[in-house]
């Protein structure tokens, strides 16, 4: 449009600089959480995620084995090679490796540089070469356990689902993807319908007050949640619901009827008048009119407003936390998240991705597939 | 499960006695029968939704505000003291104060990255797929975002790619929340970046809908795209923005999950959803206090869109 009047715009390449900046800038958080989920927790704490598909200087100690000790010169030394220690096999599968530094202490593991010769603190001297080859040097025997060794060795990066693993046996997600669920279907299902019958009352139907009900709808949308948390608990508990389920479904219908009673409201009015006139004329009820013609009809604003308040449950955190009982039990995903893991794992990165991963996959899924949905329903909410 | 059966059950069963018991289309008064049936059933159809929307949203706002009135224990009247108590306090005008700064960037922020999306990538080639990336954090949680930003925020060079860059120039490391004041800004931008996408797609649509007879006789007068743009296109999709502006206050007013994610209120970062968390399961008579701080500030969106929605139906 910018070309109309025949000038070529120069525009053009600040556009897509532009537009590929922002896109990276919206995108890189969420990549770096999906590429950290999949990395191993001791290559998360010492490089970043972007460097994942580099290899890590990580830090191991090994224990000199004193059954190689030999007398030279009236000295004793052991040699070997650090890669030999079965215990690191799983890092090193080969037996082999490049050392960076070695160290005699366990504060300072990189002390000396490879292939230098370094005085221990217990009088030995110690050379650790490149390759992991290593001598002890020392005056008096070493005894029945050798000196520990620490050393800094190159390892190649490494992507588990080991956290997907532990995410979902050792730490109860697996329950609490279920109770999201659990949560989540019913809450949607049931709006939908309820919010249905109505719309269909409020556009359709002739009865006096409809005005004012149409603006009590509106002025409803807005009515912040946090309002409804401290009279709606006592409420439930004092009918004997409390805490429960059944509490939190029926306090997501409520949340979310203003909006799907407005949305459906507003595509049910545009359908056309002549298809339902038509139907009343062939001795159609109301209730049939609307199970056979207007449901069908309104298919993309229902799927339009399901997907909505499917993500909406989906991710909550407020009305879980204060609608359903606190114990592991229950715990929907997002409460275990930012209750559960937050503090009790809160430096182990690679659970927390882990888990954080598992609570967005369904929700990314349903907007990939049903974007289209999505989009048409926002605009059908907001533009007139 | 039986509460889904429950709702077909009731509209269906409920129709069927209204016509065949209450009032049947049939013997001396079918006609009168009929039109009464007809007078009622409107009512059978909003029942539910009404009682919900009654019970949920319109007795709260009245119970939250008696309550509010109540001391801790609920037995004692207090009056405004709670309010009074709350005003006192520095932490809650903290939070009243930063909550008027998210209500100010984060609908303005949001709206304008927005915009800008939604004009950049209209005319190019690969726009939808740059629209669809942009506008994927909408399916993510609040919690789920801030863990995602945790690892853009995070003090360890190792874990945030903000102090890792800091770490390359040879900066000292610093946590960007726990910066006073600034570190606001940094939890707003995580609504901002989930906000931009549905301002985005809004706002594009309105774009596409402005006539082309506009903007091509711009075009023919002379306007570079500058001009095009600011004077000609905003102009025309003003009651959009306008729109999807309160849509996001409204939001901002919901959201605790990210303040108390990041940082829990600490550092100065509470907001009033937040702060009225703090309060929950403890003293319901200060929550439902700030609860009803948050409405009186909801209030003026509400009015004006009732306005507006009334406009529309004449």
């Amino acid at each position: 449009m910018d070309n109309i009047a025949g000038q070529k715009s120069g525009l053009s390449i600040v556009v897509n600089i532009t537009v590929v900046v922002l896109v990276l800038l919206w995108l890189l958080p969420t990549v770096g959480l999906f590429v950290s989920s999949f990395r191993d927790r001791d290559q998360i704490s010492n490089s970043g995620w972007w460097q994942a598909p580099m290899a890590v200087d990580l830090n191991f100690r090994t224990r000199a084995d004193t059954d190689d000790e030999r007398e030279v010169n009236g000295s004793f030394v052991i040699e070997g090679n650090v890669f030999a220690d079965r215990a690191l096999a799983e890092r090193f599968p080969d037996g082999t490796g490049r050392i960076s530094a070695f160290g005699g202490r366990a504060v300072e593991p990189g002390e000396f540089p490879a292939g230098t010769t370094a005085e221990l603190r217990s009088g030995a001297s110690l050379t650790v070469m490149e390759n992991g080859d290593f001598r002890l040097e020392h005056d008096e025997s070493f005894g029945a356990r050798g000196p520990l060794i620490y050393f800094e060795a190159r390892t190649p990066p490494q992507f588990t689902l080991a956290n997907y693993n532990t995410v979902l046996t050792a730490d109860g997600m697996d329950r609490a993807f279920i109770n999201t669920l659990t949560v989540t279907i019913p809450a949607t299902v049931i709006p939908i319908l309820i919010a249905a019958f109505a719309a269909y009352a409020l556009a359709w139907m002739d009865f006096p007050g409809r005005g004012l009900l149409i603006a009590a709808v509106v002025g409803l949308l807005v009515v912040p949640l946090q309002l409804a948390l401290v009279p709606l608990l006592s409420l439930h508990t004092s009918i004997g619901i409390g805490q429960s389920f059944l509490g939190i479904w029926l306090a997501h219908t409520g949340f979310g009827l203003p909006l799907a009673i407005y949305l459906l409201r507003n595509y049910m009015v545009g359908l056309p008048r002549d298809i339902i006139e038509s139907a009343k004329v062939d001795g159609a009820t109301d209730f049939q009119i609307f199970v056979r013609i207007i449901l069908p009809l309104s298919f993309p604003a229902l799927a339009s407003f399901a997907i909505f308040q499917f993500l909406w449950t989906w991710n909550d955190l407020l009305v879980a936390k204060v609608f359903l009982p606190s114990g592991a039990a229950s715990q929907v995903m997002t409460v275990k998240i930012a209750d559960d893991l937050l503090g009790s794992r809160g430096g182990d990165w690679g659970i927390l991705a882990g888990a954080a991963f598992v609570s967005l996959a369904v929700p990314l899924v349903v907007f990939f597939t049903m974007q289209r949905f999505l989009v048409r329903g926002l605009l059908a909410g907001s533009v007139k | 499960m039986i509460g889904v059966g429950g709702c077909v059950g009731y509209f269906y069963f409920s129709n069927i006695i209204l016509d065949k018991v209450i009032f049947p289309a049939k013997g001396p008064q079918a006609g009168r029968n009929i039109n009464r049936a007809n007078k009622v059933r409107p009512w059978l159809f909003l029942f539910p939704a009404m009682f919900a929307l009654g019970l949920y949203l319109a007795y709260p706002v009245v119970g939250s505000f008696w309550r509010s009135l109540f001391d801790r224990s609920g037995n004692n009247f207090i009056g405004l003291g709670n309010y009074a108590d709350l005003f006192a306090g520095s932490s809650f005008r903290t939070a009243v104060f930063n909550n008027l700064l998210w209500i100010l960037v984060v609908p303005a922020m949001a709206t304008f990255f927005g915009l800008l999306v939604a004009q950049l990538t209209d005319r190019l080639k690969w726009g939808n797929i740059a629209k669809s990336l942009i506008f994927m954090p909408m399916a993510i949680s609040f919690v789920g975002a801030s863990l995602i930003w945790k690892f853009v925020y995070s003090a360890n060079p190792d874990i945030g790619i903000i102090n890792a860059t800091r770490d390359f120039f040879g900066l000292s490391p610093v946590d960007p929340v726990q910066i006073p004041f600034w570190n606001n800004f940094f939890l707003m931008f995580i609504l901002v970046w989930i906000q931009t996408g549905f301002a985005m797609v809004i706002l594009s649509a309105a774009l596409r809908g402005i006539p082309e007879e506009t903007i091509e006789a711009a075009i023919i007068d002379g306007a570079n795209p500058f001009q095009v743009f600011f004077s000609i296109k905003v102009p025309q999709i003003m009651g959009t923005i306008v729109v999807v502006w309160t849509t996001i206050t409204i939001l901002v007013l919901k959201v605790f999950d990210i303040v108390y994610t990041m940082t829990g209120g600490n550092f100065g970062t509470h907001i009033l959803p937040s702060y009225m968390m703090t309060y929950m399961f403890r003293d319901d008579g200060r929550a439902t206090a700030v609860a009803f701080v948050i409405m009186i500030l909801v209030l003026p969106v509400m009015i004006w869109n009732i306005a507006q929605a009334r406009k529309e139906m004449r």
